[in-house]
């Protein structure tokens, strides 16, 4: 176990330093820099000079690279070029309203997908499992934004029920600001998830120990809690992990429509305006947040079924 | 000017449809407003955002947010009328000597949110600050580098006298722009500001918010509004914010959204028409437009009309190939330019240009850019000269077009046609985009505006624009209107080009 663990430790620390270098590349090759984006149409370009030459971007790339990677060693995510304040402000004020907008989502997500999946899988090719498969893939194929839109029309507009933007609100006062984003985010990973659940609760049931089981007499219940959703969960909670990058999509997509001041928006934000340092320091975020779920949805497999082989 | 109202146009357009298949949602009572304002209340106002962009430091901006935000708690010594026109503000007078080259400006009495009086010290302070050459994201730096720092003295507490370096008949209009708000003496931080203005400053975030309350000894009148927050959002979140009243303004909107919105009870639009300017940009030294007649012969192969009607959806009103429709200085008389195939082909084809190719360099950097361009380049073709369309990056455009693109698109917010030359037309302007550098030119218009009589420079300024409108680069097809959306309840919003007092004001406006 402990090798394990040094092993997929030593493997993040590379898969972040090369995700860093891609990031920096990618930002790179964005046509212009922090000091373009500064551009007005008063600005003389000496002035535009002298501001690049302030924010060091007149520097080699590699140098401004080394600089950052060295100060991120020592725990310091550097400093925006567009605000000129700490980077690590922009992750504390854009990481809150995200935190709160996913954990929302999946505190749904995860109960309503298990019910589902099970449901369908006790009841393969039933009218119940093709009414929910039906209406699951249906919801997953409409993009996010579509959903969205639709919904802010319907409830926000028409009926005046919800909120239709996070513009102007607190979601402290006013909690009631998640319920149209979530809905959104939760259309795709609900059918996701519970397709995983559902397959896994079908080859679990068709599994002889689980005939075996059933041929002894277990009770039904019993059989479909202990036996059969520990087994059916597996798929679902690597699902689950990978399920992150839908999820991190979706909140891009929402976080704009609903105007939510989260990392997305400040992703964006950065890109736009190519403040390397923020993109660099969100990313990084977002990537060891990636490494922790997925090392933590393996562990949670190895607990719900030890025999899963970590390794592969 | 504002560069994050055009990012994910795509959700834009979609958010966009969604309203557009709506009606009016359940009017919420608001007859037509009693005619007595009314004090207390809260107001939400939102802008197009600039992310960690925006700024609290009045002396550093561009985008419309910011420009509101320094606007509610900060004055300036002269402000813009309607018609581009300096109006006095913090300044209650002003008096030129015969060159025009020393000034004095005569104080209101005024006071900070601090309660100090607003004193000579404190405008002499606040230039020196925005003239440091350690920070040149001080925008009003270049407009006002003719000041002689060292010359200008307090004559008095409420006289100040103002030296140039070179005679400037227009030195109050340079006053009022972009940066140029007076400070208190000896401001250095900006995440503490206080100013003169009617609103007093409470919190700020950026690229989300401020909120700043009533200053109840505001020397024009305390504002009725209690609390005024100023919010950023893009065009579909603001459009959503304002029909589903989570806001009670909204600026900058587009032609779609106002379609709507008229169909309903519950949003007004107030729209200050041809407010601003659309225009293709030719460059007068490249091929092959460094040809008169050919750069003659584009001018008139355009519909300006079906250009107001499909671009803008018939929000606007045509151009005559000059910035600044009605503005000061703009020469009402001259004839409209009018199509005329005929004759364009002639140009052409003495040109040799006929069944040639030109690229149109453009991008979505604005809304209706490539809208324009594309229809622009099917009136072109009809002359027999294919105009070919390519899109630049959105986010550098504005200084791409400076080196890119023998033809491109380019728009222009409401500022004094003076400066538009200063920063456009000379030899020296830092964003001269047709590359118009004549230095008869240039002089004719040092000539001009050193003349302290207002007549005799009008007519200077009309026969210069005369010039650029028959020889020089640009095809101002359009002015687009200047449109904001407010809830029904909302009173006392003036329809004003934006960079003018009465754009994004906020101390007249009342809910009824």
């Amino acid at each position: 176990m402990r090798s394990y663990a040094g092993q997929r430790a030593a493997l993040a620390v590379v898969q972040l330093a090369v995700l860093s270098i891609l990031v920096f590349v990618l930002t790179a090759l964005l046509p212009g820099d922090a000091a373009d984006m500064r551009f007005t149409e008063t600005l003389t370009p000496e002035q535009i000079a002298q501001l690049r030459a302030q924010l060091g971007l007149d520097r080699p790339a590699l140098e401004r690279f080394t600089h950052w990677f060295g100060n991120v060693l020592t725990g310091d995510l550097g400093t925006s070029l567009i605000s000129g304040g700490p980077v690590l402000d922009i992750v504390k004020a854009s990481v809150g309203a995200t935190l709160v907008l996913t954990l929302a989502t999946l505190a749904i997500v995860v109960p309503l997908a298990v019910a589902l999946g099970i449901l369908m899988g006790t009841r393969e090719n039933g009218r119940l499992d093709r009414t929910i498969t039906s209406i699951t893939l249906a919801l997953s194929a409409i993009p996010d934004f579509v959903i969205a839109v639709v919904l802010v029309a319907l409830f926000s507009l028409k009926l005046g029920w919800l909120p239709a933007t996070w513009v102007g609100g607190s979601l402290l006062t006013n909690p009631v600001l998640l319920v149209l984003p979530v809905a959104v985010l939760l259309g795709r990973t609900v059918c996701l998830l519970s397709r995983q659940v559902r397959a896994g609760t079908i080859n679990a049931l068709h599994a002889d120990y689980v005939v075996q089981a059933r041929r002894l007499g277990v009770p039904r219940r019993r059989l479909l809690l202990r036996h059969v959703l520990p087994n059916a969960a597996v798929p679902g909670v690597q699902e689950l992990a990978r399920t992150g990058d839908t999820l991190l999509g979706g909140v891009l997509v929402v976080e704009a429509i609903f105007a939510i001041p989260g990392f997305a928006t400040a992703l964006v934000d950065g890109v736009e305006t190519r403040d390397v340092p923020v993109v660099q320091g969100l990313t990084l975020v977002l990537a060891v947040a990636a490494l922790l779920i997925n090392l933590g949805a393996d562990l949670v497999c190895n607990r719900l079924v030890p025999r899963t082989e970590l390794l592969r | 000017m504002s560069e994050a109202l055009n990012r994910r146009g795509f959700l834009g357009l979609a958010g966009g449809l969604g309203l557009a298949a709506l009606t009016g949602c359940g009017s919420d009572g608001a007859s037509n407003a009693a005619a007595q304002p009314k004090a207390g209340g809260r107001l939400r106002a939102v802008f197009a955002g600039g992310g960690a962009k925006e700024v609290l430091d009045p002396h550093v901006q561009s985008l419309f947010v910011d420009i509101a935000r320094h606007k509610a708690m900060f004055e300036k010594l002269v402000e813009l009328g309607p018609d581009l026109k300096p109006l006095p503000r913090l300044a209650e007078k002003w008096e030129p000597n015969a060159q025009a080259s020393t000034w004095r400006f005569t104080l209101r009495d005024a006071t900070f949110h601090d309660g100090q009086k607003l004193t000579s010290q404190d405008v002499l302070y606040s230039l020196a600050r925005i003239a440091d050459p350690a920070v040149p994201d001080r925008v009003a730096q270049s407009s006002l580098a003719s000041l002689d720092l060292r010359r200008c003295k307090a004559i008095d507490p409420r006289t100040v006298e103002l030296v140039l370096t070179a005679p400037n008949a227009e030195f109050p209009a340079l006053l009022a722009g972009i940066g140029t708000h007076i400070v208190r003496d000896g401001f250095k931080d900006p995440t503490k500001p206080i100013g003169t203005g009617a609103f007093k400053f409470v919190s700020f975030e950026a690229g989300r918010s401020m909120v700043a309350n009533r200053f109840d000894d505001y020397w024009d009148g305390a504002a009725k509004l209690e609390e005024l927050q100023i919010l950023s959002a893009d065009a579909e979140a603001r459009a959503n914010a304002l029909q589903g009243g989570q806001a009670e303004y909204a600026n900058e909107m587009t032609a779609t959204f106002a379609r709507t919105a008229e169909a309903g009870k519950t949003v007004k639009i107030v729209a200050a028409k041809g407010a601003t300017t659309q225009a293709f940009v030719m460059k007068v030294d490249q091929a092959p437009f460094d040809n008169p007649d050919v750069r003659m012969a584009f001018k008139l192969l355009a519909d300006r009309q079906r250009l107001v009607d499909v671009v803008l959806a018939g929000r606007g009103v045509v151009g005559n190939d000059l910035f600044g429709k009605g503005f000061q200085y703009y020469p009402a008389d001259l004839p409209q330019r009018e199509r005329n195939l005929e004759e364009a082909k002639a140009l052409l084809k003495k040109a040799g240009l006929l069944n040639k190719e030109v690229e149109i360099f453009t991008s979505d950097s604005t809304a209706g850019f490539v809208e324009a361009a594309t229809l622009f380049a099917e009136q072109v073709n009809e002359a027999g000269v294919k105009l070919k369309v390519t899109t630049g990056s959105a986010q550098t455009y504005a200084k791409d077009l400076l080196t890119k693109g023998a033809i491109g698109s380019h728009r222009s917010g409401a500022m004094p046609i003076p400066q538009y030359i200063t920063d456009r037309l000379l030899t020296k302007s830092p964003f001269n985009v047709t590359h118009w550098r004549q230095p008869a030119f240039d002089a004719a218009f040092a000539s001009a505006q050193v003349l302290t009589d207002e007549t005799a420079r009008a007519a200077k300024y009309g026969e210069l624009q005369k010039t650029l409108r028959d020889q020089g680069g640009i095809i101002a097809w359009g002015h687009p209107d200047f449109m904001v959306g407010v809830s029904a309840k909302v009173q006392g919003v003036e329809a004003a080009p934006p960079n003018t007092l009465d754009s994004a004001r906020f101390d007249k406006v009342w809910l009824a």
